[in-house]
C-alpha cells in the first residue's frame, strides 16, 4: 500500500467509521446480561499497527465520539480521551511490528499482545477512571470497577480479534516464494 | 493542428515491487479535442498508463521511468501531482471511492475548496458544473441516495469545476446498467463537444464506447501498444480478437456470415456500416442455412414465488406481488434497473428478509418455516465482490467453513471439500493462500465454497463484473459446465452479453413486478421491455433489419444458437 | 435503517445558528454541565437545555428510539454507584442523616439520595443539549465547523470521511454477515464465548480487509482532485458568523463562568445544603 499524508487521512476516516459500526452495531452478547462485548478495540489496534499513533489515536477518539453521540447520552469525555490514550500509546508501543510488509510472526503476536495489554490497562485502569473521578466525582471504588471490567474485556477483544485480523492481512498480501501448482 | 497535450515518448515504466517493467517502449500522443479509447484484456497495462497521465505515477506509486512524458509541453516528472491535476481530470471506475462529499454539492466542490476558492464564487461554479451534467436538481442529496449513473455524474462535475484539458475515464461503464451506460457515452460525447477537452476513455467493452464516434482506439497488450488507429481500421483487422476483446456483436455476425469487413465500410458503428446488396444476402443466406437449435424438455418448477410482496422498513415497497417460476435446470439471468427489485427477491429466497404477503415455494414445499442455514442448503447465493465473502486464509479452509458450522465429520469434510475443488477447476491450487489467486480465481472459490453445500440452485450477483473477455468466459464456461451437471442457475446481472450468450432465457424485474419471462432474444429485441428495465437493444437486431431480415428476434436467436453450437464446441 | 445522526429538517432559531457557533456552544455547555455539581446551576442548565430543545422544535417522538438506552445508562449508573458507595454522599458533604436502611452497609442517608439527584442533574443537564446539537446540525456543516474552531482541516476531514462512509460501511457489514450465515456462521448466545468471537472474525475479516483496499482508492481519488495542496482550505459548507451566533457563544461562555465562580464561591464543585 502506498504510504502519504492523505492515506492517513483515509485510514483515519475509514477507520473511524469501522470503528463506529462494530462499536454500536455489531454486538456480541456477553455473558453478562445486558452487556455486550466491543469489537473495535481489536480493529483499532490493527489499524494502529498499520498507521501509526495518530491514526491509531484519532480513529478510536473520533470513532468512540461518534458513538457516544449516536446514543444522545451526551459525550463520556472521559472514556473517549481513555479510547484515544489507547490509540496512541499502542502506536508507539507498536512501531516495530512491520505489518505493513506482511511481517506478523510468533514474535509479532507475542509483542502486539503484551504492547495491547499494557497499553489498555494503562487506558482503562489509570486514564479513565481517574477523569471520571476528577470531572463527575463519582465514587473511586465504582468507577475503578467499572473501567477495569471494560479494560479486561477491551483486552480479550483486542487478544482475538486484532491478532487474527493482522494474521490475515499478513497472509492476504502477495505471497513471497514460489507456489507450484500440484497435480 | 495543435500541438499535443500528451506525448509519451519510448516511455517505460517499472514498479519498484515488480521484477518486469509494467510499460514498454510507449510512443503515444493526444491533441486537444481528440477521443481516444483505449482497450485491452486484464493486466495489459491500461490501468498503468492511466496513472502515469494523471501524475499518480511517479508521484504516488513509486518505480522506474524510462523515456519521456509530457503533460502540456512539459516533462511529468518535473511537475508535481496537483500540478497535473489541473490539466488532467480523472473519473475514477468505484464511483462510490471518488464520491468523498456527503452532499452532491460538496463533492463537485472539493477541488474548489481544496484550492481555497471562497464566495461568492464556490457556490456559482458548483452550480455551474452540476448543470453541465445535469444534476442541479440534487445538489442537496447524499450519496445513497442517487443512482449508480447518478454518481458518476456527480464525479464528472467534479473534474469539470476545474478547467481541464484532459478528461480521463476509467472503465467509465462498469458499474452501470446498459442504458445508463449509453446515456453515460452519450454525456461524454457532449461534454467534450462543449468544453473542447482531449478526452481518453479506457474502457474493454468497445461496441458501448463506439456507440458515438471516436477518433482513435489503441489496443494494448503485454504492455505494449499494438495498434493507434482508426476504430475502423481496428475492426476490419483480427487484432482484438487475438488480443482478447471482444468485437461488436454485428462485426461478429458478419464474419460469421462471411462478409469481409474493411475499414473503407466504416464499420465503427452499425448505423454507417456500408452493407452491399451483395453483403446483405450473404447475412440471409447464413440465417437461413443455421438450423434452429432443438427445444429443451420443459422440466418441473424448481422454485415459485406467488404474489409476493416486500415493503422496507423505511416503507419503500421493493416488491409489489411478485409472481414467478424457475424449472429445474435452468440457467437464467435475472434483469432489471436498480431498484427493481431483483436484490430483494434474492434476499427473500435465502432467508435475510422475510415477505409480508405471498409464498415462495422450493420443489412444492413452503420455504416459510425453512431457516436461513436450512435454506443454504437448497440454495446458494454467491456475492459480486469475492473479497467480501472470503474470511479463511486457506483455500481448502474457505471452502471448508460451510460444512465445520455444520458439524459434518472432518473425513467428510476432506472427501467432499477436494471433489469440489476438482469441479471448480481449483485442485492444482488446493495448498495455496487464498491471497495468491486473481480476482477470477477468488470467484471460483467462493463458488466453490457455496457448491460444496451440495445446493439444487446458485443465485450469483454479477457474476463476471470487472472482469476482461477472457476471464468472463472461463467464469461462464464453469457456470456452464455446472449447469451441465444438474445445478439451476440464476444470475443477477446487467450485462448483455452474457444475457445473450449464456442465459436460455431473462427474467426481468421492474418496479416491484414481474414483466418478462422469456427467451432472451425476445427480451432484448422487444422494445417495449428494453425501455422499462433499462437493457439496451441489441446491435444484431439492427443489423437484421439493415439486410432486410423480417424476423430480427429468430435471427438474434440463430446467433446464439450458432454461437453455442458451431463456435464454441 | 434508522440514519443515526438525524438531522432534523424543521426551520428554527436553533437551526439557523451556523455548525461553528452551535458547536462552541455545545462544548462550552457541557464543560459547564461537567465542572459544576453546584444543584441550582445544574438545575438552570436542564431547564435550559429541555428549553432549548423545544426552541429547537424538536419532538420528543423524534428521539424517543434513543431514550431506552438512556434510561438504561441512567438507571444503571446510579445503581451501582449506591451498591459501590453508599456512603459517598455522607463524604462528600460531611453530615449523615439517616433515612432508611436496605440491610448491610447499605443504609439510604439524605446525603446519599441527594447525590443522586445532583448525579441525575447532570445527565440532565448534558443530553438534551446533545440531542439538539445532533438534530440541528447537519454533518457536512459538522466538519467545516471543526475546521472553524482550530481543528486541523485533515482531521476534520477525516471527520467527514467518517460521517461519509458509515452507511457504506453498515450496508457492507450487513451484507457480508447475511452471506456468511447463510454458510453457518452464528453469533448468538447458544455458542460459547469464544466461538462467538471466532464467528464475528469470519464476517469482520472480509469487512475490513476489503475496507483497507478502499482507502487506497479513496485517497486516489482525493489526491487527484487537490487534497492536502494548501495550507488550509474553504468549505462549501462554511457560512459567516451572525449576531445570534456570537450570542449564543457567549451565554455559553456567560454559563461555564458561572460554573468557575461557583466552584470558587462554594470552595469546591459541591452545593452543600447540610451545613
Amino acid at each position: 500500500m502506498k504510504k502519504s499524508p492523505i492515506v492517513t487521512v483515509v485510514a483515519i476516516g475509514i477507520g473511524a467509521a469501522l470503528f463506529f459500526v462494530l462499536g454500536r452495531f455489531v454486538a456480541i452478547p456477553s455473558p453478562v446480561p445486558n452487556t455486550n462485548i466491543a469489537l473495535q478495540y481489536g480493529l483499532c489496534a490493527f489499524m494502529t499497527v498499520l498507521f501509526g499513533p495518530v491514526a491509531g489515536a484519532l480513529i478510536a477518539f473520533i470513532g468512540h465520539t461518534l458513538i457516544d453521540f449516536s446514543y444522545g447520552w451526551g459525550i463520556w469525555w472521559s472514556w473517549v480521551i481513555a479510547s484515544g490514550v489507547f490509540g496512541l500509546l499502542f502506536g508507539f508501543a507498536s512501531k516495530k511490528i512491520k505489518l505493513a510488509d506482511g511481517e506478523f510472526g510468533k514474535k509479532d503476536i507475542l509483542r502486539f499482545n503484551i504492547a495491547q495489554l499494557c497499553c489498555h490497562l494503562v487506558a482503562w485502569g489509570l486514564v479513565a477512571p481517574t477523569l471520571d473521578v476528577l470531572m463527575f466525582a463519582e465514587p473511586a471504588n465504582k468507577v475503578y470497577l467499572q473501567c477495569l471490567v471494560g479494560g479486561i474485556s477491551n483486552i480479550v477483544t483486542t487478544a482475538i480479534v486484532g491478532t487474527l485480523l493482522c494474521l490475515a492481512y499478513a497472509k492476504a498480501k502477495p505471497g513471497k516464494g514460489s507456489l507450484k501448482e500440484e497435480k | 493542428m495543435n500541438d499535443p497535450i500528451i506525448r509519451f515518448e519510448h516511455f517505460s515504466f517499472q514498479y519498484h515491487a515488480q521484477a518486469e517493467p509494467t510499460l514498454h517502449d510507449v510512443c503515444l500522443s493526444v491533441r486537444k479535442g481528440e477521443k481516444l479509447l483505449i482497450c485491452g484484456p486484464s493486466g495489459c497495462g491500461k490501468s498503468t498508463l492511466a496513472h502515469c497521465i494523471n501524475g499518480l505515477i511517479p508521484f504516488s506509486y513509486k518505480g522506474e521511468i524510462g523515456g519521456s512524458l509530457t503533460i502540456a509541453g512539459r516533462e511529468s516528472r518535473e511537475l508535481g501531482i496537483f500540478e497535473i491535476s489541473r490539466t488532467v481530470g480523472t473519473v475514477l471506475q468505484d464511483t462510490d471511492g471518488q464520491f468523498v462529499g456527503l452532499t452532491v454539492a460538496e463533492d463537485i466542490a472539493f477541488a474548489l475548496e481544496n484550492d481555497c476558492v471562497g464566495e461568492p464564487e464556490l457556490h456559482e461554479r458548483v452550480r455551474t458544473a452540476a448543470a453541465l451534467v445535469g444534476v442541479e436538481d440534487h445538489l442537496s442529496h447524499a450519496p445513497g441516495e442517487l443512482s449508480g449513473g447518478q454518481k458518476q455524474r456527480v464525479s464528472l462535475a467534479g473534474i469539470l469545476v476545474d478547467d481541464v484539458e484532459v478528461l480521463l475515464f476509467d472503465e467509465p461503464l462498469a458499474n452501470l446498467d446498459p442504458a445508463t451506460g449509453k446515456q453515460a457515452i452519450e454525456l461524454i460525447d457532449e461534454i467534450q463537444k462543449e468544453t473542447g477537452a482531449a478526452v481518453i476513455i479506457i474502457e474493454h467493452r468497445l461496441e458501448d464506447v463506439l456507440h458515438r464516434h471516436v477518433d482513435r482506439v489503441v489496443l494494448m497488450n503485454g504492455g505494449r501498444i499494438l495498434a493507434d488507429t482508426t476504430p475502423d481500421e481496428l475492426l476490419a483487422g483480427e487484432l482484438l480478437r487475438e488480443n482478447g476483446i471482444r468485437e461488436p456483436l454485428y462485426i461478429t455476425a458478419l464474419k460469421y456470415a462471411g462478409v469481409s469487413v474493411t475499414a473503407d465500410k466504416r464499420p465503427d458503428h452499425i448505423e454507417t456500416i456500408e452493407l452491399s446488396e451483395e453483403d446483405q444476402a450473404r447475412v440471409r443466406a447464413w440465417f437461413q442455412s443455421v438450423p434452429p437449435a432443438p427445444e429443451k424438455p420443459e422440466t418441473p418448477v424448481l422454485l415459485a414465488a406467488e404474489g409476493v410482496r416486500f415493503a422496507y422498513p423505511n416503507g419503500r415497497e421493493a416488491l409489489a406481488g411478485l409472481s414467478l417460476a424457475v424449472r429445474e435446470g435452468e440457467l437464467s439471468a435475472v434483469v432489471g434497473t436498480n431498484g427493481a427489485g431483483k436484490s430483494t427477491f434474492c434476499k427473500l429466497l435465502c432467508g435475510f428478509e422475510t415477505q409480508q404477503e405471498g409464498t415462495l415455494r422450493f420443489a412444492g414445499q413452503d420455504m416459510a418455516e425453512l431457516s436461513i442455514k436450512e435454506r443454504a442448503d437448497r440454495i446458494g447465493y454467491v456475492m459480486q465482490n469475492p473479497n467480501q465473502m472470503i474470511s479463511q486464509t486457506m483455500i481448502f479452509d474457505e471452502v471448508a467453513l460451510g460444512l465445520r458450522t455444520r458439524g459434518v465429520p472432518e473425513e467428510e469434510i476432506r472427501r467432499r471439500v477436494e471433489e469440489t475443488l476438482k469441479v471448480c477447476g481449483l485442485w492444482p491450487f488446493r495448498s495455496w493462500p487464498v491471497s495468491a489467486l486473481s480476482f477470477g480465481q477468488k470467484k471460483r472459490v467462493t463458488i466453490a465454497a457455496i457448491l460444496v453445500l451440495e445446493p439444487q440452485i446458485i443465485i450469483l450477483d454479477e457474476p463476471t463484473a470487472g472482469q476482461d473477455y477472457r476471464h468472463y468466459t472461463e467464469i461462464m464456461e464453469f457456470l456452464l459446465a455446472l449447469n451441465r451437471r444438474g445445478v439451476t442457475v440464476l444470475m443477477v446481472t446487467h450485462d448483455m452479453h452474457l444475457m445473450l450468450e449464456y442465459a436460455g432465457r431473462a427474467i426481468v424485474f421492474s418496479g416491484g413486478r414481474l414483466i418478462a419471462d422469456a427467451p432472451c432474444a425476445e427480451i432484448l429485441t422487444d422494445e417495449t421491455v428494453i425501455r422499462r428495465a433499462s437493457l439496451k437493444e441489441t446491435s444484431l437486431y439492427t443489423l437484421a433489419q439493415r439486410c432486410g431480415i423480417d424476423d430480427g428476434q429468430a435471427f438474434v436467436q440463430r446467433f446464439i444458437d450458432y454461437e453455442r453450437e458451431a463456435v464454441r464446441t | 435503517m434508522r440514519p443515526l445522526f438525524n438531522y432534523i429538517d424543521r426551520p428554527s432559531p436553533v437551526h439557523r445558528l451556523t455548525g461553528a457557533a452551535k458547536l462552541v456552544s455545545m462544548l462550552l455547555w457541557t464543560l459547564a454541565a461537567m465542572t459544576t455539581y453546584d444543584t441550582r446551576l445544574l438545575a438552570l442548565l436542564a431547564v435550559g437545555g429541555v428549553a432549548l430543545f423545544a426552541a429547537a422544535r424538536l419532538r420528543i417522538a423524534d428521539v424517543s428510539f434513543l431514550f431506552g438506552f438512556i434510561l438504561v445508562f441512567m438507571v444503571l449508573n446510579n445503581l451501582l454507584v449506591f451498591l459501590f458507595a453508599p456512603e459517598h454522599g455522607v463524604s462528600i458533604y460531611g453530615t449523615r442523616h439517616v433515612l432508611f436502611s436496605l440491610g448491610g452497609r447499605w443504609v439510604v442517608t439524605k446525603e446519599q439520595l441527594f447525590y443522586h439527584l445532583n448525579l441525575l442533574l447532570k445527565y440532565c443537564a448534558m443530553i438534551p443539549v446533545v440531542m439538539a446539537f445532533i438534530c440541528t446540525t447537519q454533518p457536512s456543516e459538522f466538519a467545516a465547523s471543526l475546521n472553524r474552531i482550530g481543528v486541523k482541516y485533515t482531521v476534520a476531514y477525516s471527520v467527514a470521511l467518517a460521517l461519509r462512509y458509515i452507511p457504506d460501511v453498515q450496508r457492507d457489514y450487513h451484507e457480508i454477515s447475511q452471506a456468511q450465515q447463510a454458510r453457518g456462521i452464528e453469533m448468538s448466545r447458544k455458542e460459547s464465548l469464544i466461538k462467538r468471537l471466532k464467528s464475528a472474525s469470519a464476517i469482520l475479516i472480509p469487512l475490513i480487509l476489503s475496507s483497507m483496499d478502499r482507502i487506497e482508492v479513496i485517497s486516489n481519488a482525493m489526491e487527484l482532485r487537490g487534497f492536502g495542496k494548501n495550507k488550509k482550505r474553504s468549505w462549501y459548507m462554511a457560512r459567516p458568523f451572525t449576531a445570534g451566533d456570537v450570542l449564543a457563544m457567549i451565554l455559553c461562555a456567560l454559563l461555564f463562568a458561572a460554573a468557575l465562580i461557583l466552584n470558587r464561591l462554594n470552595g469546591g464543585r459541591f452545593y452543600n445544603p447540610f451545613v
